[in-house]
């Protein structure tokens, strides 16, 4: 067999695995990676340049879309600042009730991730599964935010809408079936066989280098990095909860997905905790338009890692800076070296354990009409209905076309 | 002592001229000014001595009133322990030495600091620019508080329609 040497291959922006744009540039000897460089910013669209023209409120719906998935850490990452810089006395109902969003939203983009890992090593059983189940909990989100994604719960100084006690009950029953199918995910990542050998060696990051470039959320703490906002720099009203830091000792894509497995169940119980300990009272405060002059940074435990938001103020209605570190950023700089010495045909898995953050703009299900009176809620079906409804009653009907069309099938 | 008091204590008997330049902001909240000149050699105290081993991000800011650009290095401590370390560089020769001899992570970071205020960073890696694309303008950096996005609107390309 004749020694090609090395051979470069461009991967992406375009990116096979990620539904978002990130391009690799691959050198590969024979089937092994020997080395990778990675060329971010495809996505940058200067949210922290529109921030700066943008009232603090406006901002809040500005950096909830920095991602399609952890929207609701981004926005509390910056509100938080803010309220610092202000020195408003966030209520303590408010807090449980962001925690409770929080908590939520990783259950969805831990199983998300589960599914995108199971499609991504050709076990798209998984994928089905876990995101069957994911709706239980975008249908929890909507239910209590009125949104699938971007949740817009924040205000300065609070939350929007309240959490009632039948509201309570049916997040505790979602929370209850979406525990039984994870223990179902964890016997399955724990014991097939398949699962075990496809993931295992794949992607290493010593615990050593782990430390050594800085890797965030359960990239990290797959590799033995026992490091959790919520524990080492409590915010919101973690202090108050009683959860354990999950981590592994596999350094591995495997670990990766262990460590995740293993959040889900902690989430679970810190969800049942909040609804259990939920205190009374107001859950906002009546916060200042202009936010006096000064600087806050906050951190937060993103779903995929720790988010780091700066704010300075300058006694205006619009921050003078707004700085942003997504988890991604500091997980996505470890790529190249975790591709290191790995199969080509590894790298989908590989970059998709870190948990890249794609934009996920999802389906709506439910739609409030303006014309039949609040909370009018359509189903798949009536909303299918009312959309041919809609375009019969303007002229453009398809029902001849489609009879003609199934009367050619039926001659063929 | 709490933990920010003996940071506070330690850092300004190692740099004496710093003491009043410390703030403990809250808890886990520390900001220190550090003169350009020294800034290597704080840094460095901190990292190896003051147990500060996580790189969080570098903020660069536009100091428009006072003519300078100031960049913070947000550091902490495993044990959540914040530290923020500025320094500001005058406009007219704005040059920051890399730190990602420390820290790898920082590569991105003061790739950022390049792109979108114009400051000079020397002794960074060979790499593709970030975040800004690779037909951008010169000297346009659009986190300048004169900058707007209008003075980098491309000119359409000829024989390209983007109607």
């Amino acid at each position: 067999m004749p020694d090609f040497g090395n051979v470069q291959i461009p991967v992406g922006p375009q990116h096979p695995a990620l539904k978002e744009p990130e391009s690799f540039l691959i050198t590969l000897r024979g089937e092994k990676i020997t080395a990778a460089s990675v060329r971010m910013g495809y996505n940058h669209r200067g949210v922290e340049k529109g921030a700066e023209g943008r009232t603090y409120t406006q901002d809040i719906y500005l950096v909830e879309r920095i991602c399609g998935i952890c929207s609701h850490s981004h926005g509390t990452a910056f509100i938080q600042a803010v309220e610092e810089i202000a020195g408003l006395d966030v209520p303590r109902r408010a807090k449980y009730i962001r925690m409770l969003v929080g908590e939520l939203e990783r259950v969805h983009s831990h199983l998300l991730w589960l599914g995108v890992a199971g499609h991504e090593i050709g076990f798209d059983t998984l994928l089905m599964y876990s995101w069957r189940d994911r709706e239980v909990v975008m249908d929890l989100l909507a239910a209590v935010s009125g949104n699938r994604v971007h949740y817009s719960m924040n205000t300065v100084g609070g939350v929007r809408r309240d959490v009632d006690s039948a509201l309570a009950e049916t997040i505790l029953k979602g929370v209850d079936r979406l525990e039984e199918q994870t223990k179902y995910y964890i016997q399955v990542c724990s014991e097939e066989t398949t699962v075990i050998k496809r993931l295992s060696g794949v992607g290493v990051v010593t615990h050593e280098d782990a430390l050594r470039l800085l890797v965030v959320g359960p990239t990290a703490r797959a590799s033995g990095v026992a490091r959790d906002i919520r524990k080492d720099d409590p915010y919101l009203a973690y202090d108050e909860l009683d959860f354990k830091i999950v981590t592994s000792d596999h350094c591995d894509v495997y670990g990766r997905t262990l460590v995740r497995l293993g959040e889900l169940m902690e989430s679970y119980s810190m969800i049942r905790q909040i609804v259990k300990n939920m205190p009374d009272g107001p859950i906002t405060v009546k916060a200042p338009r202009k936010i006096p002059a000064g600087e806050a940074l906050s951190r937060y435990e993103a779903p995929r890692g720790e988010d780091v938001h700066y704010v300075k103020a300058n006694g205006t209605e619009k921050p003078e800076r707004v700085k942003v570190r997504a988890p991604t950023l500091a997980n996505l700089q470890a790529v190249s070296h975790m591709l290191r010495d790995n199969n080509l045909a590894d790298m989908p898995i590989v970059i998709a354990a870190i948990d890249p953050c794609f934009s996920c703009t999802d389906r709506a299900v439910e739609i409030d009409r303006a014309d039949s009176g609040p909370r009018d809620r359509m189903d798949w079906g009536r909303l299918r209905a009312h959309g041919i409804d809609f375009y019969r009653s303007r002229g453009v009907d398809f029902t001849e076309l489609n009879r003609s069309l199934t009367r050619r099938m039926k001659k063929l | 002592m709490t933990p920010e008091e003996k940071f506070r204590d330690d850092l300004s008997g190692r740099f004496p001229e710093l003491a009043d330049k410390i703030v403990l902001q809250r808890a886990r909240r520390i900001w220190v000014d550090v003169p350009a000149g020294r800034f290597r050699e704080v840094f460095d105290f901190c990292v190896e001595s003051l147990g500060v081993t996580i790189l969080l991000i570098l903020t660069g800011l536009d100091e428009a009133e006072s003519g300078t650009f100031g960049v913070l290095y947000h550091m902490a401590r495993p044990d959540g322990v914040v530290v923020n370390l500025r320094v500001h560089l005058p406009k007219d020769k704005p040059v920051l030495r890399s730190v990602t001899d420390r820290f790898p992570s920082a590569e991105a970071y003061e790739r950022e600091l390049v792109d979108l205020l114009g400051i000079v960073v020397t002794g960074l890696p060979e790499g593709p620019r970030y975040p800004l694309p690779d037909g951008w303008p010169e000297g346009q950096y659009p986190l300048r508080k004169d900058w707007k996005p209008a003075d980098a609107a491309p000119a359409p390309e000829e024989g390209k329609s983007h109607a």
